[in-house]
């Protein structure tokens, strides 16, 4: 049996160096996992050894004051959940919707192409630059100045193209058979999207929306553009109340630890409350995507 | 009676071109479709068989740079009509696909899809339906004791008898069958095949197949297409036995294809 061609000769040296550099390749990797790791768990050392003594139930429940034994986050974290409840309905309204018509019934042509480019952009636009124009639109142009609303409306004008890109990709993986089925049998356009493509989409849009609102709920940069107050003392009854929310509570915190070098410990407790909020929502999209996987 | 049935024309098929954009993949066929008979159309991988018989339910438009030309008579009205809504037609003119699709839902909402799309919420008369049509495709005793389980529990053969009772459920006229058995095991093919004969009682049947010893078993018509062309239409056992053009036999024989 000598057909092959080739004969080729086992050369030990050459097969050493193999070895060596797929062990080397080993450790320069997992290396870069434990830099990435210990960073975080210095960060999370020294926010949780600040905040110890400071976070308990009445730093929740405890009006802002300007004395640090006494201040509290309860403003904030109404002022948070308000956000929310702007950013949730209006992006999961339009981002859902646009991916639809995206996906579903916008012509595969350079217009789409186009559209598509612009959305995929915008999601990596500074959240800077949406401040700005919520400052303009919202806060200036419609007069909503930096009210819960306006905020929440900027948000959501931020996280938006996350919620359309991923509520896309979570039709894209919709098997274009079940489409099939549902036309097949005289279902129309619309029937076929809500009763078959949606549920089946579901989870992924939750999925990517949960992620979208957490990206939210930590954003700073564009709630101080819209000139969020220092300083609020009244808890926020309605949405065109002015309000503060925890990033922005964080950041000021932390900007004023060289007047009063407690603010630090309130700082670090407020970071540790907002972890926990981040935390919960990444766990619910998690559960979500595993409840529902399917496989087809 | 019957031979009455057999004489009347469900399809009418004159003049019938279509392109892939710039490609033609169909060229000028004719045919007619009797009522309950089988109709086998048989081919070479990319002869147009399966472009074809989407055309019949106006399928093939899913895909946007399809154009075609000439006429499909079905009962006399041409389905290219303006007025001809694509929604009514395919609840008239069923189909199954090559490979089982069946919805991620339980077994009976699958079958009462249909039903309920159409505007039926009743739900004695849709359990009536989904009664009939798994009886009708032969799956009733199979599912009858878990209607609520996931349909994707099912084996192959079972997901594809599914998908026949869920377009027998809107109660068609026709049924089209794009290669129904070709993801199936030789037990489960022979189900379907079985399942055919006793369909052909009460519906017209149009079935794409690559086998032609399967268009040879079910079919009472067959009809042979190479690159886009309708080669040869004729009695099933006549073309099998008999074939009148030079490339129909070389193609039953095995020479090609």
């Amino acid at each position: 049996m000598n057909s092959h061609p080739i004969d080729i000769k086992i050369n030990p040296k050459h097969t050493n160096r193999r070895i060596w550099l797929s062990s080397a390749s080993k450790y320069l990797f997992s290396l870069s996992t434990v830099f990435a790791l210990v960073v975080l768990g210095v960060l999370i050392y020294r926010i949780v050894s600040d905040s110890i003594g400071w976070l308990n139930f009445d730093f929740l429940t405890n009006n802002l004051s300007i004395f640090p034994e006494k201040a509290g986050i309860k403003g904030a974290i109404i002022g948070s959940v308000g956000l929310m409840l702007v950013v949730i309905p209006v992006t999961l309204i339009l981002g859902v919707s646009t991916a639809i018509y995206l996906e579903e019934y916008a012509k595969k042509g350079k217009l789409q192409r186009f559209i598509q480019i612009n959305i995929s952009n915008l999601a990596s636009v500074p959240s800077v630059i949406f401040g700005l124009l919520g400052l303009a639109v919202f806060g200036r142009a419609l007069n909503l100045g930096s009210s819960i609303l306006a905020g929440g409306l900027t948000l959501s004008l931020l996280v938006l193209p996350i919620v359309v890109v991923s509520s896309q990709e979570a039709l894209k993986a919709v098997p274009g058979f079940l489409r099939e089925a549902s036309y097949g049998m005289g279902a129309g356009k619309w029937t076929t999207i809500r009763k078959v493509v949606l549920p089946v989409a579901l989870p992924g849009i939750l999925t990517g929306s949960i992620l979208a609102m957490s990206r939210a709920i930590g954003e700073t940069a564009p709630l101080v553009v819209l000139g969020i107050p220092t300083l609020i003392l009244k808890i926020p009854s309605s949405p065109m109340d002015d309000f503060t929310a925890l990033p922005i509570q964080i950041y000021y915190w932390t900007l004023d630890t060289v007047l009063t070098a407690e603010y630090a410990n309130l700082a670090a407790a407020t970071i540790i409350v907002l972890l926990g909020v981040l935390f919960i929502l990444n766990s619910v999209a998690i559960v979500i995507r595993n409840k529902f996987q399917r496989s087809f | 009676m019957n031979q009455q049935h057999k004489s009347e024309t469900v399809y009418e098929v004159k003049g019938l071109n279509l392109w892939y954009g710039d490609d033609q993949a169909l060229k000028d066929i004719n045919l007619k479709i009797g009522k309950n008979e089988v109709t086998a159309i048989i081919g070479p991988s990319g002869c147009g068989k399966s472009t074809f018989i989407k055309t019949l339910n106006r399928m093939i438009e899913n895909i946007p740079i399809v154009r075609t030309s000439g006429e499909i008579l079905y009962h006399g009205d041409n389905i290219f009509d303006k007025t001809v809504r694509v929604e009514e037609l395919r609840t008239k003119v069923g189909m199954v696909f090559q490979k089982p699709n069946p919805f991620p839902k339980s077994i009976f909402e699958n079958v009462v899809y249909g039903p309920k799309i159409h505007g039926i919420k009743d739900k004695a008369l849709l359990m009536e339906i989904a009664e009939t049509s798994l009886k009708s495709a032969a799956l009733w005793d199979e599912v009858k004791d878990r209607l609520n389980d996931n349909a994707y529990g099912l084996s192959g053969g079972q997901q594809q008898r599914l998908c026949i009772a869920r377009a027998l459920a809107v109660q068609p006229d026709v049924i089209l069958m794009d290669e129904p058995t070709s993801a199936l095991d030789p037990i489960a093919t022979a189900k379907i095949e079985e399942l055919i004969d006793t369909l052909k009682e009460e519906y017209t049947i149009a079935i794409v197949t690559h086998s032609m010893q399967q268009a040879g078993r079910i079919s009472d018509k067959t009809a042979f297409f190479l690159m886009g062309e309708l080669i040869e239409f004729d009695r099933t056992e006549v073309l099998f036995s008999n074939p009148r053009d030079k490339r129909t036999e070389d193609y039953i024989t095995g020479r090609f294809g």
